[in-house]
């Protein structure tokens, strides 16, 4: 098999599939010409990612990206929330083939670009955004 | 769990009557066909006997019959031989954008090599236009590729009609068949086709093993270099109990084309039907009619085909895709970016080719596991707004 059991498991039964009406943030990465889209949606309290759910639009591994990365992030601060990257997303999903890499670049990149969007929308300013601008992201693979 | 292969377009399993007449070529009968003793000499009797089949099959001479590895092997010596060996006459090439790569890349490599390629668009089916081919042609135009039946939407091109343009204008004509041969009744001579590439492995045959017709006047160059086998064009020890496969295979599909083409073609239109009929926003890819027998490519609009794959394999379902995701590669197959499907469609497309071993309730597992499956990934999908 191409993808390793956990990969599989989280492919086969996605945790926090959905969206949230009322989120606090929600990030949108991803184009239609490489056929990757996802969309994550979080609530904060007290600076706390109280849920966070996801839609995605995307092969296996971009699927198991997103529900390991919305369980990894459910409970942290804004703060420790910014320092996940992809590598954590792989490790977390014991492994990527190379070629899939990409997936879990677009799950950081759609996480941080909803919290940019809570930030956006309460004026607060994190240190794990600095220099980020979600403009700025290339998703070409 | 049981497993249901719906992917006879990639390859098929090798039959039990396949199986045995190869089996005594391994170790019973295992001379060296260019041998003169005994040995030697009893394989090169059969290997003129399966040649001769082979040729019979698709309406050939026995000397017009060069056996290759496969498919690509035989496009690729097709195509770079007749560039080559007609470069005095002129260095344009036409073909079509929804060839097979082994088409498509030989044309490529050709063009780094100062060959000019015409590669004709097709219309919303995958036809190409016979018109828009006469206007491709020019003076230094020396040959024509054009698939006989398209691997992944199923699309039968007008051959016919095309060798017959060729011929009109003296222009040499390929035609890729490896998914025609056993699924079409093909005569060379009547189709005015020149050179034919054909593969064992896709007609219930073994693996690594296929031939390339080249009609007999056509000036072609050797591919292999080394002893006398194959009229010294393509040298190499031949590979015996495959070639003997192959025979048997060919033998096998002409036999029972009518029955074949019925069984699978019955398959194929239900299964179309009960997927167009039970799905939303689907789209049927290559004609209604006029495509192979075993051949449905569908499009589900919002979501990706690899994860219809994994989700279709969980149930024991084996099909393919044309999705990026799948091939590794950027875009969505180029058969289908070429027959005007947008990406967000091109990425969910689905291709289940139906076989000899396909059974009827196959065809209601799948849909029941295809509604299903389509309602889960689009509840899924951003993109998708039930």
């Amino acid at each position: 098999m191409l993808y390793t059991d956990i990969v599989m498991d989280h492919f086969s039964n996605p945790r926090n599939v959905g969206e949230i009406k009322d989120a606090d943030g929600v990030g949108e990465v991803g184009n239609i010409q490489c056929g990757d889209i996802m969309k994550i949606y979080i609530k904060v309290e007290n600076d706390v990612i109280t849920d966070c759910k996801f839609k995605t639009f995307g092969c296996g591994s971009a699927i198991a990206s997103s529900s390991v990365t919305t369980e990894m992030v459910i409970g942290k601060t804004i703060e420790e929330a910014l320092e996940l990257t992809n590598k954590d997303v792989v490790q977390q999903l014991g492994g990527l083939p190379s070629v899939k890499v990409h997936c879990s670049v677009l799950a950081e990149d759609a996480l941080k670009v909803a919290i940019y969007d809570y930030a956006e929308k309460t004026g607060k300013e994190y240190k794990g955004l600095e220099g980020f601008e979600p403009s700025q992201l290339s998703h070409e693979h | 769990m049981k497993r249901r292969y719906l992917d006879y377009s990639a390859t098929t399993p090798v039959k039990e009557e396949v199986l045995d007449s190869m089996m005594p070529f391994f170790s019973e009968v295992y001379g060296n066909a260019s041998s003169l003793h005994t040995f030697g000499q009893n394989a090169n009797e059969k290997l003129t006997e399966s040649r001769e089949i082979i040729a019979k099959t698709i309406g050939a001479k026995t000397n017009e019959i060069y056996f290759t590895s496969g498919g690509s092997e035989s496009d690729n010596w097709a195509i770079k031989s007749i560039a080559k060996a007609h470069e005095a006459k002129g260095k344009h090439i036409i073909t079509s954008k929804i060839e097979h790569h082994a088409v498509l890349h030989t044309c490529e490599a050709l063009e780094k090599e100062g060959f000019e390629v015409t590669y004709l668009d097709v219309d919303e089916d995958g036809y190409v236009d016979l018109d828009v081919l006469k206007d491709a042609i020019r003076e230094d135009t020396i040959l024509i590729s054009i698939m006989y039946i398209n691997n992944e939407i199923g699309t039968i091109q007008p051959v016919k009609e095309i060798g017959a343009i060729a011929r009109e204008h003296n222009i040499v004509f390929h035609t890729d068949a490896v998914q025609a041969l056993g699924n079409v009744s093909i005569d060379v001579e009547e189709l005015n086709i020149d050179l034919l590439s054909v593969s064992a492995h896709k007609i219930y045959g073994p693996k690594g093993i296929g031939a390339l017709y080249i009609r007999r006047g056509v000036k072609i160059i050797p591919f292999i270099d080394g002893g006398a086998q194959e009229r010294k064009k393509r040298a190499g020890t031949e590979n015996i109990p495959a070639i003997v496969g192959f025979a048997k295979a060919c033998e096998i599909a002409e036999r029972d084309l009518q029955a074949h083409v019925e069984k699978l073609s019955k398959l194929r239109d239900e299964l179309i039907d009960k997927i167009l009929g039970s799905i939303d926003e689907v789209k049927l890819n290559g004609p209604r009619d006029n495509r192979h027998p075993g051949n449905v490519n569908v499009a589900f609009k919002y979501i990706e085909g690899e994860a219809l794959l994994l989700m279709l394999d969980a149930v024991g379902v084996a099909a393919s895709s044309g999705s990026a995701c799948t091939t590794g590669a950027l875009e969505p197959s180029h058969v289908l970016m070429s027959i005007g499907l947008g990406h967000e469609i091109a990425h969910g497309s689905l291709r289940l080719t139906i076989g000899d071993f396909t059974e009827p309730e196959d065809i209601d597992f799948i849909v029941e596991n295809l509604v299903r499956i389509v309602k889960t990934l689009r509840a899924m999908s951003p993109l998708y707004n039930a």
